[in-house]
């Protein structure tokens, strides 16, 4: 278990090195000079050279990336004008644009991200198992038919056309909810859940589909099984060989998708923070590609890849919980 | 006293009539075999009698107790499943939940139908874990099915029948999957249930030797109907009715020894196969899978040599590597003095013991057996693979037919056509006739030993089943452990086995003769006895 645990820390370090110096190397293959961009228009040529040494963007990109490595790991000091800065370990360096340190910036979005993920996870495991379990016991047809029939739709619309859907609906035609804004936890729970819902909501459509797919495959598959026939054999009530075997074995696949999820919409679901107005992750990346913000760019990518490994790893152990034939080796 | 009595019982699904007509009856702490090959109705009069048929139409009376089952309520048959009347199925590992503990799967059950706490569950689960010889019964109760070996599931769900001190214990088929002593120890068990808890038992087989050692009386199958009942020692020592006689004449039996001393034509000289461990665990070095383990044999020119072991033992490896499947790690195999692996073609074949999976799905039978010919350059080989078709039972028309279309017999028979194809001198069956019916496996055996006489063939037969082995056999290699434990003329292995494991083996083959097969049941609780 632990040499386990060791090989994937080991593993999920190198992911994050390559993952770097691939977004080092893109960088700098565009075709877009970040110092011309900083030193705006009527920008002199003594000026330019200027603005690039202050960057940094006079090295070469093997010093450069070697600067970076070195920052991340023992912190790194900055000159500005006369004084030097200290930027303390991990220091992902100084955005070019807002001239504030990244990891900062990271630390502002993430909390928005993680309300974001975590919400709009919870509702569509909600919605997903429920739909997937009365649709995978054949009892009712019908309903069957209705779940099959959504899960497509929800599968098929794309994030922002059932964003602005629901926009219109609840908040311009209705005026149930304000337009929403984000209102940290801790300032006003119940604001931050108001102004969540949508976005939840807008998610939860298409991965709930997904759960709901996946939990009829696996209920259906599980009820053929030989050892719920033992369960009927032995007086177990259809409900307790729902409850107690089907989802049993439905929730297998289910967590490990979710853990995957649960990454995959903190670090991009750079969409519904738009419609919505939410500052996040995805956000900050998308605005740092338009500046050519390098450090930002570097910083957001790398933390997508932390949470990705990082929900990778949970997955596998969860896995391994929840089905006790699995081994971590 | 009665406990169970089936009048005129009838399941069909939809048009088809699996049971037609079925009666019986079983005494309290009696028990009852219920025998016939597949297809008979067997399993479909199991799951009638607890209402577990889905989709299926009954009719007919089925008295448990004094309660009527077939119009009984869900809720009442819910009563009895488990409690009343517990099954024990075929397939004991996918009968228990792989997410679920041995001892909690049992003690959920008892939990169910006598409502005790969660403690007292825990303890029964265990108690009856210990009654069926489960080792450290406490502690084995936290294991899950997939820690189990074959024999300890089956254990397992003999537990988890007892649980509730049911009545009645039905087994459908508790030792196919079973490897022969395995299998042996299995009955032994069921029928020391039966005497120390008299709950009465109903076995369902389709092997007589299985019936013959467990029942008192037994009813014969066919196509959903009993053929003939009665005392389990009347009907299998003078049966009446045509198809048990049948039945009894397909069990495998000695045939008159012969002595053939040909020179040898295949050598094998300190073969062994070791494979890779599966994973590594760790950094260290992991010990290797041996397979094979320094085999030394000849097969002589013209004779059947017997090769048995359970599974595990390094059967199939060795058949493998004596056709040149696969190479040996060390040691050699030689064919009329040269390396069999060097060999292409012709002198060696094999007939594998699956031959749905061993034949391609999505080519004709004939294209099949043709493919040998073609590769030793005949350009038409249609009319010679008729000729094989008809030598092995088959119509020529076989030739456009695709696997899925036969039936096991039939696909085993197309294996052997292959198999003879481009005139070898040797042919290796790697247990041809394990997945047959006892009537189809007759004549498979029938088959070989007759194109063995004509084209004067040498055969290697690996097999699990001794006394098929004896019936085909002039010499058998006793396999453990991937080494040759004993080998030797067939009748005086088998009469006086030298080495424990051929004895433990021989003890626990099943008889058809009930007194003979009580005989054997105190011969192993004494060689039981002996080694603790």
């Amino acid at each position: 278990m632990i040499g386990y645990l060791l090989r994937r820390v080991g593993g999920a370090l190198l992911v994050l090195f390559g993952l770097s110096i691939v977004v080092y190397g893109l960088f700098y293959l565009a075709p877009q000079d970040p110092a011309v961009l900083t030193c705006g228009k009527g920008c002199t040529p003594e000026r330019l050279a200027e603005v690039r040494a202050a960057m940094g963007l006079d090295r070469s990109v093997v010093t450069q990336y070697g600067e970076f490595l070195r920052g991340l790991v023992l912190g790194r000091d900055y000159p500005a004008g006369p004084d030097v800065r200290h930027c303390p370990a991990p220091c992902l360096g100084y955005s070019f644009e807002t001239d504030q340190p990244v990891t900062a910036l990271l630390a502002d979005r993430l909390p928005v991200s993680a309300s974001l993920a975590l919400g709009a996870e919870i509702l569509s495991l909600a919605v997903g198992i429920g739909a997937g379990l009365l649709s995978g016991l054949r009892r009712f047809r019908l309903l069957d038919r209705l779940v099959n029939g959504l899960v497509l739709a929800g599968y098929a619309l794309p994030v922002f056309l059932v964003g602005l859907f629901l926009l219109m609906l609840f908040c311009v035609q209705l005026q149930w909810l304000p337009f929403p804004t984000y209102v940290p936890l801790r300032t006003d729970p119940v604001a931050w859940a108001q102004n969540l819902l949508l976005p939840w909501i807008a998610l939860a459509v298409i991965q709930s589909a997904a759960y709901a797919r996946l939990t009829r495959a696996g209920v259906r598959q599980t009820l053929a099984e030989d050892h719920v026939r033992t369960a009927r054999a032995y007086g177990f009530t259809e409900r307790r060989i729902v409850f107690r075997r089907a989802l049993r074995g439905a929730l297998v696949p289910l967590v490990t998708l979710t853990a995957v999820d649960v990454a995959a919409i903190m670090a991009s679901a750079v969409l519904t923070e738009t419609m919505f107005g939410l500052p996040g992750v995805g956000q900050l990346l998308v605005g740092a590609v338009n500046q050519i913000d390098l450090p930002v760019v570097v910083g957001v990518t790398l933390l997508t890849g932390f949470l990705v490994v990082v929900a990778n790893a949970v997955a596998d152990l969860l896995y391994a919980a929840v089905d006790p034939r699995v081994q971590l080796r | 006293m009665t406990l169970l009595s089936v009048r005129d019982l009838r399941v069909s699904f939809g048009e088809t009539r699996a049971v037609d007509g079925l009666s019986f009856d079983l005494a309290a702490g009696g028990a009852l075999g219920l025998v016939g090959e597949s297809g008979s109705g067997k399993s479909a009069t199991a799951l009638a009698l607890l209402g577990l048929h889905h989709d299926a139409t009954l009719s007919g009376q089925v008295d448990f107790d004094g309660t009527e089952l077939t119009t009984a309520t869900e809720h009442r048959l819910r009563a009895i499943r488990g409690a009343g009347i517990a099954m024990v199925f075929q397939e004991p590992l996918t009968a228990l939940s792989p997410f679920h503990t041995v001892g909690d799967q049992i003690a959920e059950v008892y939990r169910l139908h006598t409502g005790a706490t969660r403690r007292a569950a825990r303890d029964r689960a265990v108690e009856v874990l210990g009654r069926v010889h489960i080792p450290d019964p406490a502690r084995r109760a936290g294991a899950y099915p997939h820690q189990f070996s074959g024999g300890m599931r089956q254990r397992a769900l003999i537990a988890m029948a007892l649980a509730c001190r049911p009545r009645l214990i039905v087994a459908d088929e508790p030792t196919t999957a079973l490897d022969v002593t395995v299998q042996a120890q299995i009955l032994d068990l069921l029928d020391e249930v039966r005497t120390t808890t008299g709950a009465a038992l109903l076995l369902i087989s389709h092997d007589l030797g299985v019936v013959a050692g467990a029942t008192e009386s037994v009813v014969v199958m066919r196509d959903g109907v009993a053929v003939e009942e009665g005392p389990t020692a009347t009907v299998l020592t003078t049966p009446r009715a045509a198809y048990t006689k049948d039945l009894l004449a397909a069990v495998p039996r000695p045939t008159p020894p012969r002595r053939i001393d040909g020179e040898p034509l295949l050598r094998l000289r300190g073969v062994h196969k070791h494979f890779p461990p599966p994973r590594r665990r760790s950094l260290r070095r992991t010990e290797k899978v041996r397979a094979v383990h320094d085999v030394t044999l000849d097969v002589r020119e013209g004779e059947s040599l017997g090769v048995v072991g359970e599974s595990g033992t390094g059967k199939t490896t060795l058949a493998r590597m004596m056709v040149g499947l696969i190479r040996p790690s060390s040691g050699t195999v030689t064919f009329a003095g040269t390396d069999v692996a060097r060999r292409r073609g012709r002198s060696v074949q094999m007939v594998f013991q699956d031959p749905m999976s061993s034949l391609n799905p999505r080519r004709t039978v004939g294209e099949s057996i043709a493919d040998p010919l073609r590769l030793l350059g005949e350009p038409a080989p249609r009319t010679r693979v008729e000729d094989l078709l008809v030598r092995v039972g088959l119509t020529p028309a076989a030739y456009d037919r695709y696997p899925h279309q036969l039936s096991g017999g039939m696909r085993q028979r197309v294996g052997i056509a292959r198999a003879l194809a481009p005139n070898p001198r040797l042919i290796v069956c790697d247990e041809p006739v394990s997945s047959l019916d006892v009537t189809t496996q007759a004549q498979v055996l029938a088959l070989l030993s007759d194109v063995r006489r004509e084209f004067g063939l040498t055969l290697v037969f690996v097999s699990h089943d001794l006394a098929v082995v004896r019936q085909v056999c002039d010499r058998v290699a006793v396999l453990h452990s991937g080494t040759v434990v004993e080998l030797g003329e067939v009748a005086e292995v088998y009469e006086r086995p030298q080495h424990p494991y051929t004895r433990e083996l021989l003890a626990a083959v099943p008889v058809a003769d009930p007194e003979e097969a009580r005989r054997r049941r105190e011969q192993r609780r004494a060689l039981a006895a002996q080694r603790s």
